[in-house]
């Protein structure tokens, strides 16, 4: 490297030793400067995404644990310090627990079916089909709708007494679903609204994640004697492996902040007089929005980040374990 | 129905929760009454409103008026979407329309920020409302924060077709003489309807029919001080196993939620022959039955009178056009401006010379098979006795209510008793 490169002293000559002088001290600063260069231009080359993440994401995290230990109006804006009085307050109401149940469901009731599906749709893609942009492009579209209008159009799906769902149902002579009273079914109509969105886009990260599989092990596994299914059991799922465990970890990410489709669920905007499906970012709405309590908003909004980072560190724990297992570190 | 409002507010909803609780501050700052210049410049004036105002004709008589001046009207579905609206971007300190429209049970706990409002005050309206209207919007300090627009004096909407069919009276005159009387009267009506019609309720949702009740009560929830007794006052209690008796044991109600999809569409299907209907409510019925014929109104209401709801015009001062906002705040409210919105929706005058003119006295709506509305209302009006005190922890509080109620008359996830439970819960937990 130039860098380390001793600079020869030229043979001595008395005509012109200030120039000769001032080129060594050039070409030494010229070295400094490319030495930092090497030294530091990666840093400033991530930095963008670092001073973002600062200003949209670092800064507002503290800022929130700064409200949540006061007493903080929407409105009214700052008020005297308390300590951790609003966590405590927070943790000794039941509609925070009632919240936290709400938000695991609905989040369990979208993310399994929709990985599942996901995979199966993929496979079905990754067929040799007629027309197959058209097909790939089609699951993407639920994709582009905006929740909140995804939102509107279920909800005249799944009104309880002038739904389509129950109106077939009950056109069946069923029993009509109580999609807005019981708990179990108003987080199925909201898990669907989600599914609806999302499947079809992780459908193409696992349609994308499968044409990487060398068709070579397939040709293989032909003529082992496996068939199709044993192929996609045994070959095509482990093969996956790494991008399941990527949909898992955004799923979580987005299924434990859940707001849209269950805000649009009903009128109110509160997740039913019951809060039967009143998830935590709801629950952060209704105290610092309807109540104007911004304290108690923004500690249980400390409480939610607190649950998703015990729950990104299982998943990392987890997905070492498996990552261990193929035998690759 | 549903409108850009409810969007726009969710994503402003949305957008504040993504900045973690951070940006939403705000600065207040002393405001003196509106000044400025009108009529020169051209301005666009945004007006926030919920329900039906009744203002869509009387917005395009004012631009052709005022040739400077173009009107965008913002309409929310229901109150509680205006005041979460309102609500967000008051802390937000921008976003508001030039002119939002507030609703009586709210107002008070405006009052408590009303350096955010323009003061209104203005000889050239002096007067112009009913003592109590124009009370219920005033400071302590004499600022004026809204400009009333209607109010809400209750009457009885019914089917008379279904009436007929379970033989009882269907004209308007018998059926305010068999509904006079206290509200155990209006049920026990109920019941015999009930037993001899083919599975229609009596009334659409415990919460509405509550709504009526409760605002016959003077201080039902706050004291005048403002302490809160909700859940220890008598009377609430009573109206609230009185009405859940009706609507469940004796199966009066339709089982809805006010404003829900379910509720909207019932009226749509025989679901229910009486509606407790203010003013107001008479735009949204209309509306809601579309090609449903045999509505009518009775110039009744059980246990006296009572008042529900009404609304006012405020002027945010983070708004840019101000004098322009003031200008048209005063067309709006004026006397002969509320007729012509009465007219149009229903939303009866709290103006006093609107109250007395042949105009409102003599109107008729064709929809309520040409029932004299206009008449009836003013009966209606003059029939109040009480006026609720409400504070600023009223809405909350009857919020938790109505949810209270829902769960016993329409989810059946709880009984009344511990519905109840929840509820003094809830308020505690204000």
């Amino acid at each position: 490297m130039a860098v380390t490169d001793r600079v020869q002293t030229p043979p001595p000559n008395t005509n012109q030793p200030a120039s000769r002088d001032k080129s060594v001290k050039r070409l030494a600063f010229s070295q400094k400067v490319s030495k930092w260069d090497v030294k530091l231009s990666p840093y400033l080359y991530i930095s963008p995404f670092f001073v973002l993440f600062a200003i949209t994401g670092l800064f507002p995290l503290l800022y929130t644990a700064w409200v949540s230990l006061h007493t903080w109006n929407l409105i009214g804006g700052q008020g005297k310090f308390t300590g951790l009085e609003n966590y405590e307050f927070v943790l000794a109401q039941p509609f925070f627990w009632n919240a936290v149940g709400n938000t695991f469901s609905i989040f369990l009731l979208s993310s399994v079916p929709q990985v599942v599906l996901a995979i199966a749709i993929a496979a079905v893609l990754d067929a040799n089909l007629r027309a197959k942009t058209f097909w790939r492009m089609g699951v993407l579209v639920p994709f582009v709708v905006a929740p909140v209008a995804v939102g509107l159009i279920f909800n005249n799906l799944f009104a309880d007494q002038a739904g389509l769902f129950n109106e077939v149902l009950t056109g069946m002579g069923l029993d009509p679903v109580r999609w807005h009273s019981d708990s179990l079914a108003s987080h199925t109509a909201i898990a669907t609204m989600v599914n609806f969105r999302w499947t079809g886009y992780n459908a193409l990260i696992f349609l994308a994640a499968m044409q990487a599989i060398p068709r070579d092990v397939y040709e293989a596994a032909t003529i082992d004697g496996a068939g199709r299914l044993r192929q996609f059991v045994s070959v095509t799922v482990p093969m996956l492996r790494p991008t399941i465990i990527f949909v898992v970890i955004t799923a979580t990410i987005g299924g434990l902040q859940i707001f849209d489709e269950a805000r649009v669920f009903d009128q109110a905007g509160l997740g039913g007089a019951d809060r039967q499906w009143q998830t935590l970012t709801m629950y952060i709405w209704e105290l610092g929005w309807g109540q104007r309590n911004f304290g108690r908003a923004s500690a249980v909004a400390w409480l939610l980040f607190l649950i998703i980072v015990l729950i990104a560190m299982a998943n990392f724990l987890i997905t070492r374990r498996i990552a261990s297992q193929g035998g690759r570190r | 129905m549903h409108s850009r409002a409810r969007i726009t507010a969710l994503s402003a909803a949305a957008a504040c929760l993504a900045l973690a609780l951070t940006a939403c501050g705000s600065g207040g700052s002393d405001n003196a009454g509106v000044e400025g210049e009108t009529g020169t410049e051209d301005v666009t004036l945004s007006v926030g409103t919920f329900n039906e105002f009744g203002y869509e004709e009387l917005f395009t008589e004012y631009e052709e008026l005022n040739p400077n001046v173009t009107i965008e009207h913002k309409k929310a579905a229901t109150s509680n979407e205006a005041r979460d609206n309102l609500t967000t971007r008051l802390a937000a300190g921008s976003g508001l329309s030039d002119i939002e429209g507030i609703e009586m049970d709210w107002l008070p706990e405006l009052l408590e920020y009303s350096d955010q409002f323009a003061d209104l005050k203005d000889p050239a309206v002096e007067g112009r409302w009913l003592d109590w209207k124009e009370a219920a919007a005033t400071t302590e300090d004499g600022q004026l924060i809204g400009y009333g627009t209607d109010a809400g004096p209750e009457a009885v909407c019914y089917r008379a077709d279904l009436f007929e069919k379970a033989g009882l009276p269907s004209d308007r005159e018998s059926v305010a003489k068999m509904l006079e009387g206290d509200w155990q009267n209006y049920f026990d009506a109920g019941k015999k309807f009930v037993a001899a019609s083919d599975g229609t309720a009596w009334f659409d949702s415990a919460g509405a029919t509550y709504q009526g009740m409760i605002n016959q009560v003077e201080n039902a929830y706050e004291d005048k001080d403002g302490t809160v007794i909700a859940t220890d006052n008598a009377d609430v209690k009573d109206i609230y196993e009185q009405v859940l008796q009706a609507s469940v044991d004796d199966g009066l109600s339709a089982h809805l939620t006010q404003w829900e999809d379910d509720w909207t569409a019932s009226f749509q299907s025989d679901a229910f022959a009486t509606k407790l209907c203010p003013g107001w409510m008479l735009g949204i019925i209309e509306g809601n039955a579309k090609g449903i014929d045999g509505w009518d109104i009775a110039d009744v209401f059980p246990g006296g009178g009572g008042n529900w709801g009404g609304s006012y015009l405020t002027i945010p001062t983070q708004g840019a056009h101000q004098a322009e906002a003031k200008k048209l705040a005063e067309w709006l409210t004026a006397p002969e401006q509320q007729i012509k919105a009465f007219e149009s929706k229903g939303t009866f005058p709290s103006q006093v010379e609107g109250l007395e003119s042949d105009t409102l006295l003599g109107q008729t709506n064709a929809f309520f098979n040409d029932a004299p509305t206009g008449e009836i209302l003013a009966n209606r009006a003059n029939a109040i006795e009480v006026r609720p005190f409400k504070g600023p922890k009223y809405f909350p509080i009857n919020d938790a209510m109505q949810q209270a109620l829902t769960r016993v008359d329409v989810d059946k996830t709880d009984d009344p008793a511990s519905s109840w439970e929840k509820f003094v819960t809830a308020v505690g937990a204000l």
